[in-house]
C-alpha cells in the first residue's frame, strides 16, 4: 500500500470510538501539515490517548478513518513507515538493557535501524547508561529511550503522548528541548499534552478535545487573536462599575468577576469608558489589557462557555457542542 | 552484488517472522521462568534415579508400565517419567512460557510497544508461537536426555524389555525412548497452543499458566470419572500415552495416529481462536 506523494502527514476524519454506551472518542477531526508541531490538547480522560492508539493502529475504530501519510493503519502496519512515537508511558522489557531493547526493537523496524542505535542514544544523552537493564531505570530515562525508540525509524511524523509528564523540571525542561530540536531539524510532532505551557512553547498549532470531540482546531495565534483583547476593571464600586460598562457603546462581556470587571473593547472605547466611569462616581484602582494565554482559552473551552475564544478568525475552526 | 548479499539485504530490510522467532529465543534466554522450568526437567529425573537408588533394595516393582525394569535398565527411567510427567510436570513445564508469552507484552505493557513497529501482528503471533513450541521441545528432550544419561548411571545402559515382553537391545532401546519423546510432544504441543489461547485472551500469565494446568488435570479427571469411557479415546490426557504404542512388538500404531489427529484437533482450534483474539484485540492497554 502506498500513499499519495501530497498527503499529509496525518488526517483524521469522524472518528469515533464507542465502548459500550461510553463514547471515549466522539467525531474527532484534524488534519496534521508537514512540518507542523500540532498540540493535542484536553483534560484527562478527553479521549487524547483513545485517539492516538487509533491513530497508530492500536485501536480499531468504531468509525471514521486515519490516514498517515495517505495510508491507513488498520489496514497494514507499513502504514507506519516513517511514523513512531509513543502512547502514554514508553515500555520495554526490564530485564533487557537498554541497547538490546533498542536493538531488539530496531530488529523489528528493519530498514537499517539497527544503525541508527548509537545516535538515537547519544541524542537522549543516555549512551552511558545503555548498558543498565531498563528495570532499573528512572520514568525520566524511560521517557527519553522512548524517544530514542522512536527515533530508530528515522520518522517523519512523531506522535508523542504526554512526553514530559511525570518528569521533575529539569526532565522537562529537557524533553521540551527535545521536541523543539526535532521539530526544527523539520520533523513533523503530534503532541499530546494537558501542560498548556509546554503546548504553547512548542506548537504552531492545537486541536482541544473535550468529552472526545474537537472543540477547536486550528492556529494557537488565530485562536489567541480571535479572543480579542479583554480588560480587567477594578473601582471603587463594582455594581456601579458594571452598569456603567455594560451602558457603555463599544464595550462587550462584561461580567463580574471575583472583586473585579472584564469586558472586551478596543483602546477608543476604553478611554471613553474611564471617562464615564469618573463621572459616574466609581473610582478607578485598576483598568489594565489582560493577554489571553492558551491556559485561559483551554480552560474556556473545555470548562467554560468558550466566551474566550468565542471570535476566532477563518485560519481556525471552533467547533461547537454537537 | 551477489544473489546472496542481495538476499541478505532483503531480510535485514523487511523484518518478519523469523527476526520475532530469534528475538522470543533471546528474550527466553534473559527470562528466570525459563530457567525454572528447564530447571525442573533436568531435576526431576536426577531427584528420581536418586530415589531409585536409595530404595533399590526395598522395589518389588509397581503396577504401571516400567515400573519393574527402573533398577534393571536405566533406559526404562525416561520412560517412567514420561508415564507421571503427563498428569501435570510436563503440562506446567510447558504452560510456564506458553502462558506468559502474550500476557507478559501486556504485564510489562510492551505489546503497545512491539506493534508500532515494522511488523503485522501474525508474524508476531507465529514467532511467539514457534518459540513457545521451541522451548517445550527443548523441555522434553533435556528431560528425556537427563533420564537415558542419570538413567543408564544408576541402572545401566542395559536392554529393555517391551511392553510385549519381547528384549529390545539398548541401542534400538534408546532409538525408541528418543521417538517416545517425540510423540510425546504432540500432546504437549496442544498444551502449548491452549496456553497460548489462555495468554492471550486473559492477559494475565499466572491465570494463563494456572488455567492451562488445570485444563491439563480437568483432562485427567475425566478420564478417570466413572461412566466416561467412550470418552476415554478422545481426550488430550489419553494422547499422552500414545508413546506406548512404539514400546510393543509390532508397533502399535493406533494410538499414534489417533494422538496426531485428536491433538490437531485440540491444539489447531485453540491456536486459531488464540491468532482471531490477537488479531481482532485492541491495544487499550499495555
Amino acid at each position: 500500500m502506498t500513499g499519495a506523494a501530497d498527503a499529509p502527514p496525518l488526517e483524521v476524519r469522524g472518528l469515533v470510538k464507542r465502548y459500550g454506551r461510553l463514547t471515549a472518542v466522539a467525531g474527532v477531526d484534524l488534519t496534521v501539515g508537514a512540518g507542523d508541531v500540532y498540540g493535542y490538547l484536553g483534560p484527562n480522560g478527553a479521549g487524547k490517548t483513545t485517539s492516538l492508539r487509533m491513530m497508530l493502529g492500536l485501536i480499531t475504530p468504531t468509525a471514521g478513518t486515519v490516514r498517515l501519510f495517505g495510508r491507513d493503519p488498520q489496514q497494514t502496519v507499513r502504514a507506519l513507515d516513517g511514523v513512531a512515537g509513543f502512547v502514554e508511558a514508553p515500555t520495554f522489557y526490564p530485564y533487557l538493557t537498554a541497547r538490546r531493547n533498542l536493538e531488539l526493537l530496531a530488529a523489528w523496524d528493519g530498514h537499517g535501524a539497527r544503525t541508527r542505535i548509537d545516535q538515537a542514544l547519544q541524542t537522549v544523552e543516555l549512551t552511558d547508561r545503555a548498558g543498565d537493564k531498563v528495570g532499573g531505570y528512572s520514568h525520566g530515562m524511560r521517557q527519553r529511550l522512548g524517544i530514542a525508540a522512536a527515533l530508530l525509524r528515522d520518522p517523519k511524523l512523531m506522535l508523542l503522548d504526554e512526553p514530559a509528564t511525570g518528569l521533575d523540571p529539569a526532565g522537562m525542561r529537557d524533553m521540551r528541548l527535545l521536541v523543539k530540536r526535532l521539530a526544527e531539524e523539520g520533523m513533523t510532532v503530534l503532541l499530546s499534552s494537558h501542560l498548556l505551557a509546554e503546548v504553547e512553547e512548542l506548537c504552531n498549532r492545537v486541536a482541544i478535545v473535550r468529552s472526545g470531540a474537537i472543540v477547536y482546531e486550528g492556529e494557537i495565534a488565530a485562536l489567541k487573536r480571535g479572543a480579542g483583547t479583554f480588560y480587567r476593571l477594578r473601582t471603587s464600586d463594582d455594581e456601579r462599575a458594571l452598569a456603567v460598562c455594560s451602558a457603555q457603546a463599544g464595550v462587550t462581556d462584561v461580567r463580574l468577576a471575583r472583586g473585579h470587571v472584564e469586558f472586551t473593547a478596543d483602546e477608543q472605547a476604553v478611554a471613553l469608558l474611564s471617562q464615564a466611569l469618573v463621572e459616574s462616581g466609581a473610582l478607578i484602582s485598576e483598568l489594565a489589557p489582560q493577554t489571553v494565554t492558551l491556559e485561559d482559552l483551554f480552560f474556556s473551552l473545555t470548562e467554560g462557555d468558550g466566551r474566550l475564544a468565542a471570535a476566532p478568525p477563518p485560519a481556525g475552526e471552533l467547533v461547537g457542542p454537537e | 552484488m551477489s544473489t546472496a548479499v542481495a538476499a541478505t539485504r532483503r531480510w535485514a530490510a523487511a523484518p518478519g517472522v523469523a527476526t520475532v522467532y530469534r528475538w522470543e529465543l533471546f528474550k527466553l534466554r534473559h527470562q528466570k521462568r525459563t530457567y525454572l522450568g528447564l530447571g525442573v526437567s533436568i531435576l526431576v529425573p536426577v531427584l528420581f534415579v536418586i530415589a531409585v537408588h536409595i530404595r533399590r533394595h526395598h522395589m518389588h516393582g509397581g503396577d504401571f508400565a516400567f515400573s519393574d525394569y527402573v533398577d534393571k535398565s536405566g533406559l526404562a527411567i525416561p520412560l517412567v517419567i514420561l508415564l507421571f510427567g503427563a498428569i501435570w510436570l510436563f503440562p506446567l513445564i510447558a504452560a510456564l512460557v506458553a502462558g506468559d508469552i502474550f500476557a507478559s507484552e501486556d504485564h510489562n505493557g510492551t505489546l503497545k510497544t512491539v506493534l508500532t513497529r515494522s511488523l503485522e501482528r501474525w508474524q508476531l503471533f507465529c514467532g511467539k508461537t514457534l518459540a513457545a513450541v521451541t522451548y517445550a521441545i527443548v523441555a522434553i528432550l533435556l528431560c528425556g536426555t537427563v533420564g537415558v544419561v542419570a538413567g543408564s548411571l544408576q541402572s545401566g545402559f542395559n536392554p529393555l524389555q517391551s511392553l510385549s515382553g519381547t528384549i529390545v537391545s539398548a541401542p534400538r532401546a534408546t532409538e525408541l525412548v528418543y521417538f517416545s519423546l517425540l510423540i510425546y510432544l504432540i500432546p504437549i504441543t496442544a498444551i502449548v497452543c491452549i496456553g497460548l489461547l489462555l495468554s492471550t485472551v486473559t492477559h494475565n500469565s499466572a491465570a494463563a499458566v494456572v488455567g492451562t494446568l488445570m485444563a491439563s488435570l480437568v483432562f485427567q479427571l475425566l478420564g478417570i470419572l466413572p461412566g466416561l469411557g467412550a470418552l476415554q479415546p478422545y481426550l488430550l490426557s489419553t494422547q499422552f500415552n500414545a508413546w506406548q504404542g512404539l514400546l510393543r512388538t509390532p508397533i502399535d500404531w493406533t494410538p499414534i495416529i489417533r494422538a496426531v489427529w485428536i491433538c490437531a484437533i485440540y491444539g489447531l482450534t485453540s491456536l486459531g481462536c488464540a491468532f482471531i483474539v490477537f488479531l481482532r484485540r485492541d491495544v487499550a492497554g499495555g
